[in-house]
């Protein structure tokens, strides 16, 4: 009796095996396929996919936005399309959690297995370029782009961060702006407050608000990127846009004295943030501001959506937002893309659902829900809120500047050092220290 | 068996079915763990470290930049500790509670499922419940407040007896003993589970011996109830120290790196580096560690089992 359990538990344990195995070498082999066709021909491939998805090709739409706002605009956008295309079948492809970092495994294992999904959400900058673009992985739209009348429909700024050695490889969707400050209203009428604008206001009223018992800045580093993002924006208040872009570009180096000087800054405003910013993550700490806890948040601009949605806060009423102090007039910008991957079968079918993405009509369906701004500098304004038109105002005059936080300045494999750099820089507040790991973290690339 | 010498060289029927039952596993273990295995050594040593594959020969750079980088120093320190505290306290509040429980006690049962829930959870629930119990400024210390302690826990940055070793400071980082208390509130029920087995597995003439004998009721679990529970010590200690070198789950649910990388684990700083940040062979590198780390503990003790078996 006993024995015979046995045997019919290990069977089952082998049935599961052999199922796991043959689904694994399954997608193997198809991916080995798909690459010998995509080698020797250019439409050989399609009998294979469809083997493979039990239906004709779908217009598979690879992104991380799950998140309340931002899968609303993403699944008003297919509709949109469905109804101009209905014979299309569209497959939202969303992987949550991790702020894309799940997303971006999965990409990058189904683009090493060249198998890649029709479109996929990438920032502009080098996020894009030293990684995919560099891989040879992505086909350019410089056709794209003509045949659509978008080359001067986007800021000039804007193309160049998508684009390399003159090929334009994506289409951005929508604009987020990290170098903003959301503060609470009362905290500040209590105190007697006005928003700085310079790095010597910020500490004088972080003074005056630490005095009042009120933690000036609100930060939760519980994952890294959001001191960095305070890094970021100190950089380019100290260096200006164009230097800000070369320290990038590698053509000033970290030990230039304003970086140091910049650094030391960071070290200064370390200085005001609450004691358990290591446990919180960016809503958490957004949070803090919202109970009156503390009085000021470095975030990006998806944290307009985060007050008014999730804490009820009325903008420009409870919560109030200014440029990050000495970035007036410049705009970190953070930018959603699609682009074309090379290998698809079904590129004509992906082009129609960029020519949408880049749209005013899809534009301004999108941003709108996801909170964000429309990257095309003639998109409507009456779709949007009081902060939206407000910011894209800015975004039309501003000088841009990519974000390293968010994978537009650097690659991915810096940024990660970087961020790293920056989590040790919090706790020993050693500039000498933090510009050394950023210099050699760029010496490693 | 039996006819063994009349008829060695024929294999049996049964012989073929075992066989054929056997190969679909030996070889899907063969493939896809010792395949996978050596694949990722052979990562480890190429310098795949950007999104294109490149697998040249890189040597041993990939590890030496690994001993030389903080936060993998701060990882290893981070490891010792949380293995040492989690396994030690493991086992005295696992071997403890079941003796406890082992009194004979009314409702006996109901304690011991009680013990023994939290493990029937993922150590993703156990870090999402525990981030927010030992937040400094929610959970516990709102409590402790009254009477006027206000611990960081894991926001903690101190370490203790420290002094400068390598890049980092080595010594008990304070924020790591908030993780094992989470791990330690989820793993003590499988090793009471365990323990009690163990206790029924004594013959009560034993001890009545040593009682007999003049042992105090002390003595007879120092020297007789204890030591004979040794080989379930030996299997907690090497379940829970494979639980523990590999850790994931429960530190990026609970803390994620900490300040100063100070609840950092081998397991985190893997994923990153290598989905995140497309350090390939670096990942790699760091698996080949856990690898090493984990089999320092697990090849003794089947060396142990083996002999055990033919003796």
């Amino acid at each position: 009796m006993k024995k015979g359990m046995l045997w019919i538990g290990l069977l089952g344990l082998i049935m599961m095996m052999a199922a796991c195995g043959a689904e694994n070498s399954g997608t193997e082999s198809g991916g080995e396929e798909e690459q010998e066709t995509g080698e020797t021909g250019e439409s050989g491939g399609s009998q294979e996919a469809s083997g493979g998805n039990g239906s004709e090709a779908d217009l598979e739409i690879f992104s991380w936005w799950t998140g309340a706002g931002e899968e609303a605009g993403l699944n008003a956008l297919i509709d949109l399309f469905q109804e101009e295309h209905p014979d299309i079948t569209v497959e939202n492809a969303a992987v949550a959690g991790g702020a894309g970092t799940n997303a971006k495994a999965v990409l990058a294992t189904r683009m090493q297995g060249n198998d890649p999904p029709s479109t996929f959400q990438v920032h502009a900058g080098e996020e894009l370029n030293q990684s995919w673009v560099a891989a040879d992985k992505m086909e350019p739209l410089n056709d794209f782009y003509e045949e659509e009348g978008l080359m001067d429909k986007f800021p000039g700024e804007l193309i160049d961060m998508v684009s390399q050695d003159g090929n334009i490889y994506s289409v951005p969707v929508n604009i987020h702006r990290g170098n903003v400050i959301f503060y609470n209203m009362s905290v500040f009428e209590e105190n007697g407050l006005e928003p700085p604008s310079t790095f010597e206001e910020f500490m004088e009223v972080a003074d005056e608000l630490q005095a009042a018992g009120v933690t000036p800045l609100a930060l939760g580093d519980k994952e890294a990127w959001t001191a960095t993002q305070i890094f970021e924006n100190i950089l380019l208040g100290t260096l200006g846009p164009e230097d800000y872009q070369a320290l990038w570009d590698g053509e000033i180096a970290f030990d230039d004295e304003r970086v140091v000087e910049a650094a030391e800054t960071f070290k200064q405003m370390l200085g005001y943030v609450n004691e358990d910013h290591a446990s919180r993550n960016w809503q958490d700490s957004a949070q803090l501001v919202s109970e009156g806890e503390a009085a000021m948040i470095n975030m990006g601009d998806w944290a307009k959506g985060y007050f008014s949605n999730d804490l009820e806060m009325e903008v420009n009423e409870d919560f109030g937002y200014f440029a990050f102090p000495e970035t007036e007039g410049n705009f970190m910008v953070i930018s959603d893309t699609f682009g074309l991957p090379s290998g698809v079968e079904n590129e004509d079918q992906v082009k129609q659902f960029l020519a949408l993405l880049g749209s005013v009509e899809g534009q301004d369906t999108f941003n709108p829900l996801k909170g964000s701004i429309p990257a095309r500098v003639d998109a409507d304004e009456s779709n949007y809120d009081e902060y939206g038109t407000d910011t894209i105002e800015d975004f039309r005059e501003a000088s841009l500047a990519p974000s390293l936080a968010h994978g537009s300045a650097a690659s991915e494999g810096y940024l990660t050092k970087a961020n790293q750099a920056v989590n040790i820089f919090v706790t020993q507040g050693d500039t000498e220290r933090l510009l050394q790991s950023l210099e050699s973290a760029r010496s490693q690339e | 068996m039996a006819g063994k010498t009349v008829r060695r060289r024929r294999i049996t029927r049964d012989q073929w079915t075992a066989a054929a039952f056997l190969a679909p596993s030996l070889i899907l273990i063969a493939v896809f763990v010792y395949g996978f295995i050596s694949w990722t050594g052979y990562v480890s040593f190429s310098n795949w470290n950007t999104l294109t594959p490149d697998f040249s020969f890189a040597g041993l750079s990939n590890y030496l930049y690994l001993f030389s980088d903080f936060r993998f120093q701060a990882d290893l320190r981070n490891t010792l500790f949380f293995t040492l505290f989690f396994i030690g306290m493991v086992i005295v509040l696992g071997m403890g509670t079941a003796i406890l429980l082992d009194q004979k006690l009314k409702g006996e049962s109901i304690f011991r499922n009680i013990f023994l829930f939290p493990m029937a959870l993922s150590f993703v629930v156990t870090g999402v419940v525990w981030q927010w119990l030992l937040n400094p400024s929610t959970g516990f210390n709102q409590f402790l407040g009254v009477f006027g302690i206000q611990p960081r826990w894991y926001t903690d940055t101190n370490i203790l007896a420290g002094f400068q070793w390598g890049a980092i400071e080595f010594g008990l980082p304070v924020a790591i003993l908030a993780v094992v208390i989470a791990a330690v509130w989820q793993m003590t029920g499988f090793s009471l589970a365990m323990y009690l087995a163990g206790l029924r597995g004594i013959p009560e003439e034993l001890r009545e011996a040593a009682r007999v004998d003049g042992a105090s009721e002390g003595q007879v679990y120092r020297r007789v109830v204890i030591p004979m529970l040794m080989p379930i010590t030996v299997s907690v200690v090497i379940i829970m120290a494979h639980i523990s070198l590999k850790i994931f789950d429960l530190v990026y649910a609970m803390t994620g790196s900490g300040a100063n990388f100070v609840t950092d684990v081998p397991g985190v700083y893997m994923f990153e580096t290598t989905f995140r940040g497309n350090y390939y062979a670096q990942g790699a590198a760091i698996a080949i560690i856990m690898l090493v780390l984990v089999a320092v503990f697990i090849v003794p003790y089947l060396w142990y089992n083996r002999k055990g078996e033919n003796r």
